[in-house]
């Protein structure tokens, strides 16, 4: 049989279903390959290998007493280390958090296992989701699966660079500015950022929760579309859940690959093809736009003029939440304690857990949030922002009368060199340029690979209107059928 | 100007419950500044009379049926705990001496 780990997730499943593999043989594929490459590559934080194998055999135990099979059954996936998985390590990538063990699962993870996917492990991530490169993981950074000395995108750039090395054919991210969509970019794999209150946040630790949004990291578009269909819709443990049925992705995916756009209506984001992007991005992104207009797409230019102000917004709203939902990091209920020495004060205590538990960027957005936040403040920083994201989404809902979707380049520029933009917490901000204005609107996007720029792979981004995330799988994989998928150099 | 001050940021950290070290006010403070100048365009925006925007699903008083439903036992919900007692979370001193006395 040819590589295992070469498949896609539908080729896989279609294999066990049919008996011509285990899932078993299909997991241990994906364990061989993690022990093979993952000392190079980093794209684990544990690795789950009894766990991973128990549900590979029941899997099969299942298919050998006659049961129907669901169609991602036997299937590995890579969890990134932000979802709560019940007696396996969950650390957020963080050193607040290391050694605990979750009592319970996420939503997203019970309805994984309850599909018959295979969990490997949890994946390496920017400390509490807060990055856009993984080198704020307190366990250290990520490599890049096409060039091992680049960043692979964060804060989800475990999960992306599982994809790209092998090591798993799905994997879960969590989206707050692009958290999904930008690692998909600089790793020439397809990330989706749900429409918010489209997938469950019920078990994931919360960074920024009006903006928190879990989400499927795949190598093509279809295999997104089916983790997407098994981890979302409604969940009454979610207030902020959408209690309507999802649209139907998986279809709109398969239309998509028909390569057929005739009557839809694609708007460029004026905005982010200005000087935003560098040459080799912006020479990648028009071209593709080429191929969806022969495709049948008819292309316009959309102004959409407040998304200039969303990064700004953005590094306002996402750290006064932080600010909030880190205080629950007090060292009395579980993770770190430190300086507990009978006669230090509770808040002596929490002062110095907190200062040993959270790294340089986490304690940058609490500091800041807690300023927007503050009294004399709080009208111009966060209450201005709050209004400025009203504005953001007139001009999505302004740009959707005129279009079906708006499409951009995912990132600014290609994966940068590790380190270099760590000393320069700013710097790093700016590769959610374009990512940023969805989160605050609500919307889904999705990152598909586009073409690549000096050897290095560049994304294009759909944007649809909320609940409309078949929208962004279908112009997805029509443009995935025109251009293909992109492979890295062997590790 | 600075939009921040080393005092300023050693106060936030204070209110942040975070027992920051010298070096890092310094570097903090610095860092801080460029953020703070830069985050602050929100302010170019003409807003006066638009609507703050909290979140983007208009959802309110979203509550389930009030029936008894499986939850963590005691062991479970303490697992995790750094120090726990007679089935609670034990924290360190919360009173000061002379109002304890």
């Amino acid at each position: 049989m040819s590589d295992l780990t070469r498949m896609t997730a539908t080729e896989i499943a279609a294999l066990v279903a049919g008996g011509e593999t285990s899932a078993v043989e299909v997991t241990q594929a994906h364990l061989d390959r993690i022990t093979a490459v993952d000392d190079r590559v980093h794209a684990f934080l544990h690795v789950d290998t009894e766990g991973a194998l128990a549900a590979a055999r029941a899997v099969d135990e299942r298919r050998a007493a006659g049961e129907v099979l669901g169609p991602l059954a036997g299937v590995p996936v890579a969890v990134k280390d932000v979802l709560a998985t019940r007696g396996v390590p969950t650390t957020v990538g963080s050193k607040i958090l290391e050694g605990w063990r979750p009592p319970y699962d996420a939503t997203i993870v019970q309805r994984l296992r309850d599909a018959g996917t295979v969990m490997l492990g949890k994946t390496n991530m920017d400390e509490f989701a807060m990055g856009s490169s993984t080198e704020y993981s307190a366990y250290g950074p990520t490599h890049n699966p096409w060039d091992l000395s680049r960043i692979p995108g964060g804060s989800g750039g475990g999960s992306a660079a599982a994809l790209a090395a092998y090591e798993a054919p799905l994997a879960i991210g969590s989206d707050t500015g692009g958290s999904i969509r930008q690692p998909g970019a600089v790793t020439g794999t397809v990330g989706a950022k749900p429409t918010y209150g489209g997938t469950s946040r019920y078990g994931l630790v919360a960074f920024s929760s009006s903006l928190d949004t879990p989400g499927p990291c795949a190598r093509n578009v279809l295999d997104a579309a089916l983790l997407h269909q098994v981890i979302g819709g409604h969940d009454p443990r979610d207030s902020t859940s959408i209690p309507q049925p999802m649209p139907d992705v998986v279809a709109a995916a398969k239309l998509g690959a028909t390569g057929d756009l005739t009557g839809v209506r694609l708007g460029i984001v004026s905005e982010f093809v200005g000087e935003g992007a560098e040459p080799g991005v912006m020479a990648a992104f028009r071209e593709s736009v080429d191929a969806l207009a022969k495709l049948g797409a008819e292309i316009v230019e959309v102004s959409c003029p407040t998304f200039a102000y969303a990064l700004p917004a953005y590094y306002l709203i996402a750290p006064s939440e932080c600010s909030s939902n880190l205080a629950r990091f007090d060292g009395v209920r579980f993770g770190l304690r430190v300086g507990d020495d009978g006669n230090r004060s509770l808040e002596e205590v929490m002062s110095l857990t907190r200062e040993a538990g959270f790294g340089p960027e986490v304690k940058r957005r609490i500091m800041l949030g807690t300023y927007a936040l503050s009294s004399g403040y709080y009208d111009a920083y966060y209450g201005q922002a709050q209004k400025v994201r009203t504005l953001i989404t007139r001009d999505f809902t302004a740009a959707f009368e005129q279009v079906d979707a708006l499409i951009s380049p995912t990132t600014p520029s290609v994966a940068f060199p590790m380190g270099a933009r760590t000393a320069d917490p700013y710097q790093m901000y700016l590769a959610d340029l374009f990512t940023i204005p969805t989160n605050l609107y609500g919307g889904p996007g999705i990152s598909v690979p586009c073409g690549l720029s000096e050897g290095l792979p560049v994304g294009l981004q759909v944007m649809a209107p909320t609940m409309a995330d078949d929208r962004m799988y279908r112009v997805a994989a029509a443009l995935e059928s025109a251009v293909g998928t992109f492979t890295p150099p062997a590790l | 100007m600075a939009a921040i001050s080393r005092e300023e940021v050693a106060h936030l950290a204070r209110l942040s419950r975070l027992a920051v070290t010298e070096e890092e006010l310094d570097m903090f403070a610095g860092q801080l500044d460029v953020i703070l100048q830069a985050v602050a365009q929100v302010g170019e925006v003409a807003a006066a009379d638009i609507p703050p925007t909290s979140h983007s699903v208009p959802l309110t008083n979203i509550f389930r049926e009030d029936v008894v439903t499986p939850c963590l036992t005691p062991q479970e919900a303490l697992s995790g705990a750094p120090d726990a007692e007679d089935q609670r979370f034990r924290v360190p001193r919360i009173l000061t001496e002379d109002v304890a006395s």
